[in-house]
């Protein structure tokens, strides 16, 4: 079973105070792909769109090369999921999960048949007489899965699947999507505001901001490399700061030091440093970027600390507990902080 | 064990409160007892009784479901769209409750009258709504369609629109949506809403009465026995009637229940 492959052209839908503006990406088959946005973003009227609950006011959509802009959701073949699972109150979890199949007028066998396997698959054969009101979130979730799933989408859409469940079921969901798409291999788009999710889901991931794509890439090199502040603040970039480059892969921080880069690039504003490349020592250390400051603030977050070195600029480092503990750096002490050229980013 | 004071407030609301309950209650239970259980069946037996009974309930069925084909998709409509004039149509429809139901009759003569143009338009058909059942229908449609909408419209309003959202990407048509995710899910207010205006057929005597005095119903029956012949003759039916709505008033009460019950 494979999924199918989408082409989102230029698509702009208006809707009161949200706008999603000429958006145009694709997302190719078999592919998991995981929007993020901060909350509020319109990350669902998005979905809604791609399933056909809603009407774009401009721009097409394609499934597998053929053009689904006007065509009724119940002919698309995208499954659904809620954030919060909209489950059938008046229905049994099986009844829930049956829903899609019985529409098609599956015969009770085969639909016995794919009721039980989808359960097997998410572990819910001993809630199929049960009614959604007495299921756990993380329960809630697998059955609206299945109940997605049995009508075998050829593109699955998760709306911030894991963020109305506990830390631990959370995790636990997360590894089982994981599964399922290796397992099933149905394209799938899921949202979310936790860029975390992006990491341990994604195979690509589409940062949207204020409606607009912003920067779309594997994981790891948005990560690495934000193109612009938006995105970098939202992957948690932490130390960002306004300059202008100079030759030999130089940049002059604004009111500061000259940071020595691994690349180059004319016309860059911004230089951003990752809080954790950053080390932090109290004899001068073998770097191409070291500076000295004052350690002016410290924030306990238990495995690891958040401090701040006024150098200036302030640097945000963070350091694990075992790191804090062999230094321990007092407030007010004057420490180095050092990072290779190639954890300076520019954009 | 801890002993709750009670505030003198509550004193004097629960006196005062007790004194409305009582007021309604009275004068039902009075009526009800003071007929005795063989004046009861003497008047069940009157074949002239138990035909205005029979009329009066089976003219509000009919009416009921009259409103239920129509009233209830319009439920819908004003649950899940947003339309120019809604808040109008919602007025319309809640128009009944406050025009007083004798005015209401002569408003409906004047459409439905012999001489009136839906009258003569249904004329070929052997529609006739003056002096005849089709009348007492429009009548208590009229009357009591109200409570129908409002309630259908509430629970429609209650579902969650995404379940039917949900419904369609499994591949549910629209009409397939509202038959097995929206209509099962309101249901009960649906239910509750239809004996509701059934009950308040039942008990239409103003508008029926400009309408279609003969043939009686039930509260005409009542209301003609007391002019012609006085109290005595007109109190069993009266305990008769109040007995019946009781008992359609019990059942409405077990349907909403048990629709709490089950949320809860």
């Amino acid at each position: 079973m494979s999924g199918g492959a989408l082409r989102i052209e230029a698509l702009t839908v208006n809707l009161g105070g949200f706008h999603l503006r000429e958006l145009t990406l694709e997302v190719a088959a078999g592919e998991y792909l995981v929007i993020v946005g901060p909350t509020g973003a319109g990350k669902t009227v998005l979905l809604e769109t791609l399933a056909g609950l809603r009407r774009p006011q401009a721009g097409r959509l394609y499934l597998d090369g053929a053009e689904i802009t006007r065509l009724p959701p119940e002919r698309r073949g995208i499954g659904f999921v809620y954030q919060d699972y909209a489950l059938f109150p008046h229905l049994t979890v099986a009844e829930n999960i049956a829903f899609g199949l019985r529409l098609r007028g599956a015969r009770r066998a085969e639909l016995e048949q794919r009721v039980a396997s989808l359960a097997g698959m998410l572990g819910l054969e001993r809630l199929l007489d049960r009614r959604p009101a007495t299921l756990s979130g993380g329960e809630a979730q697998r059955v609206a899965l299945a109940r997605a799933l049995a009508v075998e989408p050829r593109l699955l859409l998760l709306d911030e699947p894991l963020s109305s469940l506990d830390p631990a079921t959370r995790a636990a969901l997360r590894e089982e999507l994981a599964r399922l798409h290796r397992t099933l291999g149905t394209t799938t788009i899921h949202v979310t505001h936790d860029f975390e999710e992006a990491f341990t889901l994604g195979d690509r991931v589409a940062v949207i901001h204020h409606g607009r794509l912003r920067q779309v890439g594997p994981p790891a090199e948005v990560f690495r490399h934000p193109r612009d502040e938006t995105v970098a603040r939202f992957v948690g970039m932490g130390n960002i700061f306004a300059g202008t480059p100079l030759d030999g892969g130089r940049f002059r921080l604004q009111g500061g030091p000259v940071l020595l880069t691994a690349e180059e690039r004319a016309g860059a504003a911004h230089a951003a440093v990752r809080p954790e490349e950053i080390l932090l020592s109290r004899q001068p250390p073998q770097a191409e970027n070291r500076f000295q400051g004052r350690l002016v603030a410290l924030e306990d977050r238990g495995a690891i600390l958040r401090l701040r070195v006024e150098v200036p600029p302030a640097f945000e480092v963070w350091m694990t507990r075992r790191a804090f503990e062999r230094l321990a750096p007092r407030l007010g002490e004057r420490l180095w902080v050092s990072f290779p050229a190639s954890a300076v980013h520019l954009f | 064990m801890r002993r709750v004071r009670i505030e003198p407030m509550v004193w004097l609301f629960a006196a005062l409160g007790a004194l409305i309950v009582l007021f309604v209650a009275a004068p039902l239970v009075w009526t009800v007892g003071s007929v005795s259980p063989s004046a009861l069946w003497q008047a069940v037996s009157e074949a002239e009784v138990r035909e205005a009974v029979s009329l009066t309930l089976w003219a509000s069925l009919v009416a009921t479901l009259l409103a239920l084909l129509t009233g209830v998709p319009l439920a819908y409509l004003l649950a899940r769209y947003d339309f120019p004039g809604k808040r109008l149509v919602e007025g319309i429809i809640d128009v009944p409750i406050v025009v007083p139901h004798s005015a209401a009759g002569i408003a409906l003569l004047l459409i439905f009258g012999r001489k009136a143009i839906v009258g003569r338009l249904l004329a070929p058909l052997g529609l006739s709504f003056v002096a005849a059942v089709p009348g007492i229908v429009v009548a208590m449609l009229f009357v009591s369609l109200s409570f129908l909408v409002d309630a259908a419209r509430d629970g429609f309003a209650a579902v969650d629109p995404r379940l039917e959202r949900v419904a369609r990407t499994l591949g549910a048509s629209p009409w397939q949506a509202f038959w097995r995710v929206a209509l099962p899910l309101a249901w009960r207010s649906i239910l509750s809403g239809m004996i509701m205006m059934w009950a308040r057929g039942l008990s239409e005597f103003g508008a029926v009465v400009i309408l279609a005095y003969h043939p009686m119903v039930a509260p005409v029956l009542i209301f003609e026995r007391f002019e012609a012949y006085g109290l005595d003759y007109a109190l069993p039916v009266a305990a008769l009637m109040i007995l019946i709505s009781l008992m359609v008033f019990v059942l409405l009460r077990m349907t909403t229940r048990r629709r709490a019950g089950r949320l809860g």
